[in-house]
């Protein structure tokens, strides 16, 4: 399978906190990777550097061979709307309706009429079950249905990868069945994911790869079944931890 | 005052007109949101006509009747209306507008974007491909430009409206009398003077708020603290620069 992003020895650090010592992994066209890790070591820190919402102190992102992160602002733009990030909390528009919200970067970036946006609007909420929930507000949704539509949001414009950070996180078990299910859509569309999440089980049955990170670096880089066969002590420690 | 606060203080200023010279370049330049400023004129503009109705005729009312008595002591009360059109046009009605948009609008802008930067919101039009300057930063800066010259305009001619009612009633002097004395004082420099005053303002007081609202951290406290910043610091540097501007348009027109 073709290499579509490459993430060479990122280093990132807040003051001085180093986050990330040495990152380097790639995300091959259709493939899910599960980004795992203890908490605060940085996992949605990397999702965020990837499209440019932090800045990288050293190291290199290339998106179809072609660099990334030393474009400005303005130039990632554009490649925003193919690599879409999915907000831990949905990060919606509070102010704005669910279909407000999901047809904001179809008004940005395509030049469909309002008919056609309604209709991929529409067709983006069927995919994660909330088509009837358009003129709600944010503040009507539950927690895993806010969740939802920041997918169906991250996933309207047909972006080629989306950055899962933790959408899982905090829903009952039927909701991570749903989410589960929307992100097995996602991948049946061909759209290849970053899926960061302490929940293995979900990460076991989504993803075709599993990373996981330790003190700033990549601590296993594998498949599903060699992270579940892994005779590394980490990776036991971690997975009996969970 | 230590270094390390005089030097948080330049770092500010140096923030701020990065921000202005950043939003300048993106009001020249598409896309361009005419909806959102349309929402802001309202915001701003239409929703606080009535309070500087309110503003405006208090003030004619009482710069009236203080200057009235004030002058009566020495015959001067034919004074009177130049005087209070003049004070109300040039000084008045513009500082007044701008310190209630500065608390109404300005902490409002600040606490909006605020939220919305608590809550990942700013960073999901950065990661959803948009610009926040155009899409926030820009209506509410144009439509504080737009919107607060022409309150502070209106103002005014409620403050006059109101000093023609006390002249009348309080001081006998006829409405045909104030009001020709009105329009032989004020000159179409003094309108347009306060109106260049007040797009200054609404600059100061829109790019203060939105600064402050981008660099709200510490969740709703945060919010609330850069509401009380921004009413603070821009009824400053209005009561500051309106001192300068003021010698400006005298040295320009007078």
């Amino acid at each position: 399978m073709k290499k579509i992003l490459e993430i060479k020895n990122l280093v990132k650090s807040f003051k001085d906190k180093e986050i990330h010592k040495d990152i380097s992994f790639d995300l091959k066209a259709g493939e899910t990777i599960g980004l795992l890790g203890p908490s605060g070591t940085g996992k949605s820190v990397l999702l965020r550097s990837i499209i440019g919402l932090e800045e990288i102190d050293q190291g290199e992102i290339y998106f179809h061979g072609k660099r990334i992160d030393l474009l400005t602002e303005e130039e990632l733009y554009p490649i925003r709307t193919k690599i879409s990030y999915a907000f831990q909390n949905g990060a919606l528009f509070d102010s704005d309706t669910v279909f407000e919200n999901v047809a904001y970067p179809l008004f940005e970036h395509t030049k469909l009429s309002e008919k056609e946006i309604e209709l991929k609007v529409v067709e983006s909420l069927k995919i994660v079950n909330l088509e009837n929930s358009l003129e709600l507000m944010p503040s009507d949704l539950s927690g895993g249905m806010q969740k939802r539509v920041g997918l169906a949001r991250a996933m309207v414009l047909d972006p080629e990868i989306l950055l899962y950070d933790e959408p899982t996180a905090g829903l009952d078990p039927s909701n991570i069945e749903t989410v589960v299910e929307v992100i097995r859509k996602f991948k049946a569309k061909g759209i290849s994911g970053i899926f960061v999440t302490h929940d293995i089980p979900t990460a076991k049955k989504i993803c075709d790869r599993i990373l996981i990170l330790k003190s700033g670096k990549i601590a296993f880089n594998g498949s599903v079944e060699e992270f579940e066969n892994s005779t590394d002590t980490y990776v036991q420690t971690f997975l009996s931890g969970q | 005052m230590t270094f390390n606060s005089i030097k948080n203080d330049m770092k500010v200023i140096g923030e701020i007109i990065i921000l202005f010279k950043d939003t300048v370049r993106c009001l020249f330049s598409r896309p361009f949101y005419l909806g959102r400023l349309w929402e802001q004129i309202v915001h701003l503009g239409i929703e606080s006509l009535s309070i500087t109705i309110v503003i405006g005729v208090v003030t004619g009312l009482v710069m009236t009747l203080q200057f009235g008595y004030g002058l009566e002591k020495f015959g001067g009360t034919l004074y009177v209306p130049a005087i209070v059109s003049l004070s109300i046009m040039r000084e008045l009605a513009p500082i007044f507008t701008s310190l209630l948009i500065a608390g109404r609008i300005g902490s409002g802008i600040s606490a909006e974007i605020g939220a919305m930067n608590v809550t990942q919101q700013i960073d999901a039009i950065r990661a959803l491909g948009t610009n926040p300057l155009r899409v926030l930063v820009v209506p509410r800066l144009v439509a504080s430009m737009i919107s607060l010259p022409l309150l502070a305009t209106l103002s005014a001619f409620m403050g006059i409206l109101g000093g023609l009612v006390i002249a009348y009633v309080e001081f006998n002097i006829p409405a045909g009398f104030y009001l020709n004395k009105v329009l032989s004082t004020i000159t179409i420099s003094d309108v347009f003077g306060a109106m260049f005053k007040c797009a200054f303002f609404g600059i100061i007081i829109s790019i203060l708020a939105c600064y402050r609202g981008f660099k709200t951290r510490e969740g709703t406290r945060g919010v609330g603290s850069s509401a009380k910043w921004v009413v603070v610091r821009a009824s400053i540097v209005i009561l500051i620069s309106d001192f300068f501007l003021s010698k400006l348009l005298i040295l320009m027109f007078d």
